[in-house]
């Protein structure tokens, strides 16, 4: 290797070197030069041609949103055509003296101009930016006649999003809103930077975002001529863009409107599932808000009155929140007892009154759960100490695995975002959940009050609805789904969403037969029986009650307080009972027993599916103290 | 001490003497044409560029007062905290636009790979300096280990700008200290070949399916870009088509100052950074494209000389680097805007908006100057 005496060897060594580096460094600059002279000599004409003479701009073609309808063709989401007053703020010198002579021809207001600002900041080269939307025909006349005194300016026909159901459909189809700077990164790591040059929406929430890909199209290409002025002159090519697809849903907008209606202005959710498929019919939570508010940006104020609200109003219940089943719990239970063949059919049991753990009573104080239970019984009358013994008997892990086949505790992949998890305990979960060695460690009491779907059990409506769709369909395990078909908006073909079960639980089928015998007896003459009297028609359902411990941190308002701290009121329930066509979960916030206002409000939900039966009225709660009696 | 007097003019005097006359005369040309160029691609950003101007060159100013030696005894400490930094950033660093290359210190928001473009050329004169007399085989070895490591940090966050300029800046270094021709040329052989391959070979290597192993994606799709930048008309190629666009229909002259149809109709993407040539090619013409090229060769030719008169082995690799690292930066800039090279995010150096990167070019100059002062005071 080199190596140098003397200093100056070294530095002659390092001359010689710096001599190539300039010879480097020149034939390099002559390759750019020689670049230079044959884009701008030899080339020129083509160029200037290209840029002088035809300038040529390539303009994105804003493929169509595809719409969204329910399974009877019921329109949720749609695009209508408006007339809007554009300024494009790169070829308009003043900006400020530009809309102030616009606004002697037509209306601004301040709210258009904070928008305007607002858009100009956010806006790519090219885009000409809204001043005015929603221009009427008188406008566009007087506008349109004035118009080559506004260089810069245009009148445009741009495409609006519209949800005609408005807040009945707000937590499924979600809505739209401009692309923000988190959504270009997120387009930019999809790689579908070109596809979106020239959109201005995209999907933000609900359907709308999780079927963006599928809704919105592939964008065509415009080679326009411009004049020196920038306006366009001349179509010169065009490749059309491909309109993005419709979805025809599950949903049916009767029932879900029925179920909306039955909940009423409580706090709730209800989740109707078609247990064949696995297709939701209904998914409401409420309070709910209006969607429309959202696409353009929604004011400070709107914004402010949906997010202090108490109520919570953007909050998906029916995926969100996730609760104690209490006695919803009971009829799997009682399958997880039979299938691991701790519990017969045929047993029955005496003096079950009390239930004694560790020094721990248990007390079960109604009549019909003292003598002669058999399984079939205590789910009928809601028996707590059957539960407590079997839940002791199998053990917290063996509960764990058999429930964990029904989906519970887990995302159950529903096509719209934001579900929870929910919580299945165990002593895993434990350990994962907390930090502490005490509170690490699972302790037995601890079992007794999963047993009966207390506890640490929390689980959202939708788990519970499909957990019951799988029940009563012969242990097949969906992923539920809102999305009947994708229909192709140019060919009208409809590629079906998924249709086949994630996976079929093993259960046997006398088991299956038997829990939901004694369901359909909880609506004849256990727990449901009052609510469910003169239906016309068989139907199977559970009550359920989550205690409600604390106001966990919530504000304390009086007069509140005391509807916060009642219990939440579950129901679960099937229809008709032979070949059940709905599987559906209910859940009133602090609405009391199960009997209480859950209960009711599935009825009527049922009547309108089996029946058609329209809803008048909220479903009416009934009295506190004859719920009492049913369920303690 | 009854003698000292207070001169003023005499302390202005003594305090410029470092700033080399050729090299600031040179400089303020292409920070001239900069700000005639920026008046014209986006005239609303003078006010910010004139704080980077009065930034860069108070900078310059600075550095040309340290001598030489100071210099270099800076090298450890600043090469050892740009590593932390950098290993700051693999670990707590903020993710923007799928890159990782910002560390929120608290205070503000850096970029550690910026101070690499100075520390490393640093750090290698400083370590080939100790070994003066001894540089075997094994000291380039060591040599190449000390580039690697920040090289590696930065390739992986991953940015292609920044790892060309500091792997280049390490490679200069190594070139200048007498690597020998035996290493270099098969090396440059390989890189011609691969090249050759690719432009070769293009419509295959691009097809999506297709994946290069050591560049990300969106690295090989500018490659692919500017192998057929008609590909993706709305995408990456937009900005390759429109440029070549601006400067081919400047012609030998120029549309002339403020006159570029392509620039005034908002044609060119980030025509006041990266693609700010196209700007000057499209209203000065071949004419304003030479004369800026003739202004980085009087910057180069100055820069050599004063490394070839260099006192020390270490100032003279180091003014060697720095040089070299101005001519890359005109190089792929200008090449990646006339559509010979890939997209990178190379500013064009002394012209570009942006203050970072006008920072620590004058930082380079200031260098320059203080290596240039140290052999005149040594003669005198």
């Amino acid at each position: 290797m080199t190596e140098f005496k003397r200093p100056e060897e070294a530095l002659y060594a390092f001359r010689r070197r710096v001599v190539v580096a300039v010879l480097f460094v020149v034939i390099c600059f002559g390759l750019l030069a020689s670049r230079f002279y044959y884009l701008q000599v030899v080339q020129h004409d083509y160029y200037h041609a290209r840029a002088e003479g035809n300038r040529v701009a390539v303009l994105p073609v804003v493929p169509g949103r595809g719409e969204i309808y329910d399974r009877h063709g019921e329109v949720l989401a749609r695009n209508y055509s408006v007339y809007t007053l554009e300024i494009n703020p790169v070829r308009v010198r003043n900006l400020d003296a530009t809309i102030e002579a616009l606004s002697r021809i037509v209306t601004i207001e301040e709210r258009d101009r904070r928008r305007f600002r607002r858009l100009v900041l956010e806006t790519k080269y090219f885009d000409s930016v809204p001043i005015r939307t929603h221009l009427t025909d008188e406008e566009v006349a007087r506008i349109a006649a004035r118009l080559y005194q506004f260089p810069g300016v245009e009148v445009q026909a741009r495409q609006y999003r519209d949800y005609p159901a408005g807040p009945s459909t707000a937590h499924v189809v979600g809505y739209i809103g401009r692309i923000n700077e988190r959504d270009i990164q997120r387009i930019e790591e999809r790689g579908e930077t070109a596809n979106y040059r020239g959109s201005e929406y995209i999907g933000k929430s609900g359907l709308e975002s999780s079927y963006e890909s599928a809704l919105h199209g592939t964008t065509g290409i415009e080679q326009v001529e411009i004049n020196a002025g920038g306006r366009a002159v001349r179509l010169m090519s065009r490749t059309p863009s491909i309109p993005g697809s419709h979805l025809e849903l599950t949903l049916d907008m009767g029932l879900q409107r029925a179920a909306e209606a039955a909940l009423g202005n409580r706090r709730g959710a209800v989740v109707a599932i078609e247990p064949a498929t696995g297709g939701v019919l209904a998914l409401v939570s409420t309070p709910s808000f209006d969607p429309n508010l959202f696409i353009d940006g929604i004011s400070v104020a709107d914004w402010r009155a949906l997010s202090d609200s108490p109520d919570h109003p953007l909050l998906n219940r029916a995926l969100y929140s996730a609760y104690p089943p209490g006695s919803t719990f009971k009829p799997f239970m009682a399958l997880a007892g039979l299938e691991s063949g701790r519990r017969t059919l045929e047993q029955r049991f005496n003096n079950q009154g009390v239930f004694t753990y560790v020094g721990h009573r248990f007390v079960d104080r109604k009549s019909n759960c003292q003598s002669n239970v058999d399984l079939h019984r205590t789910l009928v009358y809601s028996c707590n100490t059957y539960y407590y013994q079997l839940g002791n008997e199998m053990g917290i892990d063996a509960i764990a695995d058999f429930m964990r086949q029904f989906g519970f505790g887990q995302r159950s992949g529903i096509d719209v975002p934001g579900e929870a998890t929910g919580v299945l305990p165990s002593p895993a979960w434990k350990r994962n959940r907390f930090s502490s060695r005490e509170h690490q460690q699972w302790y037995g009491g601890e079992t007794i009050s999963v047993s009966i779907g207390q506890g640490y059990n929390a689980y959202t409506p939708l788990q519970m609805a499909n957990a019951l769709a799988a029940l009563v369909n012969g242990g097949a395990l969906y992923r539920p789904h809102l999305v009947r078909h994708i229909v192709d908006a140019v060919t009208g073909e409809m590629r079906p969403v998924e249709t086949e079960p994630v996976t079929r639980i093993p259960l046997r089928q006398r088991h299956l037969d038997a829990v939901m015998a004694a369901m359909v007896e909880v609506n004849v003459r256990g727990t449901a029986a009052r609510v469910f009297k003169d239906a016309g028609y068989a139907s199977g359902g559970k009550t359920g009650t989550a205690q409600v411990f604390s106001l966990r941190g919530q504000r304390y308002v009086e007069g509140q307080v005391a509807e916060r701290l009642r219990d939440h009121s579950w129901f679960i329930g099937f229809a008709p009972a032979e070949n059940p066509t709905i599987a559906l979960a209910v859940l009133v916030e602090n609405g009391g027993f199960g009997s209480q206002s859950a209960a009711p409000v599935a009825r009527q939900v049922m009547d309108y599916h089996v029946l058609g039966k329209p809803i008048e009225a909220p479903a009416e709660e009934i009295d506190e103290r004859l719920a009492a009696e049913l369920e303690q | 001490m009854s003698e000292f007097r207070f001169h003023p003019l005499a302390l202005i005097r003594a305090g410029l003497r470092p700033l080399d006359p050729f090299l600031l005369l040179v400089l303020a040309g292409l920070l001239g044409y900069g700000y005639a160029l920026m008046t014209s691609a986006s005239p609303e950003r003078l006010p910010s560029l004139q704080v980077h101007l009065m930034v860069g060159l108070a900078t310059m100013w600075l550095v040309s007062l340290v001598p030489p030696k100071r210099l270099l005894s800076l090298a450890v400490p600043l090469y050892l905290i740009g590593v932390v930094l950098l290993l700051g950033v693999f670990f707590f660093g903020e993710t923007s636009k799928g890159a990782k290359r910002w560390l929120d210190i608290g205070v503000a928001r850096i970029q550690p790979s910026e101070l690499m473009k100075i520390a490393v050329p640093l750090m290698l004169a400083w370590y080939f300096q100790q070994r003066e007399g001894m540089i075997r085989f094994g000291s380039f070895i060591v040599a190449i280990v000390l580039l690697a490591i920040p090289l590696g940090l930065i390739v992986i966050q991953p940015d292609l700008g920044t790892s060309l300029l500091v792997g280049a800046a390490g490679l200069y270094v190594i070139f200048f200290a007498g690597l020998s021709w035996k290493l270099i040329v098969p090396v440059v052989m390989v890189g011609a070949i691969g090249i050759g391959a690719i432009v070769g070979f293009g419509d295959m290597l691009c097809q999506p399916e297709v994946d290069w192993q050591v560049l990300r994606e969106y690295q090989k799709q500018r490659v692919c870009t500017l192998l057929d930048p008609t590909q993706d008309p709305l995408g990456k190629g937009f900005h390759i088509i429109q440029s070549t666009i601006a400067i081919g229909s400047g012609g030998l002259w120029g549309k002339g100052w403020l006159d570029g149809t392509q620039t005034h109709l908002a044609f060119i993407p980030e025509r006041h950074t990266d693609f700010i040539f196209s700007v000057l090619a499209e209203e000065f013409g071949l004419v304003g494209a030479l004369a800026l090229l003739g202004g980085y060769l009087l910057l180069i030719l100055r820069g050599f000389l004063i490394a070839a008169q260099a006192p020390t082995l270490a100032s003279r690799l180091l003014a060697g680097a720095i040089t070299m690292i101005i001519f890359t930066y005109a190089f792929v800039n200008m090449g990646m805007v006339s559509g010979i090279l890939p997209v990178v995010g190379v500013p064009l150096p002394f012209v570009s908006y942006g203050g970072t990167a006008l920072v620590t070019l004058c930082v380079g100059l200031g260098i320059l100057m203080s290596i240039e002062r140290s052999r005149v005071a040594a003669k005198e």
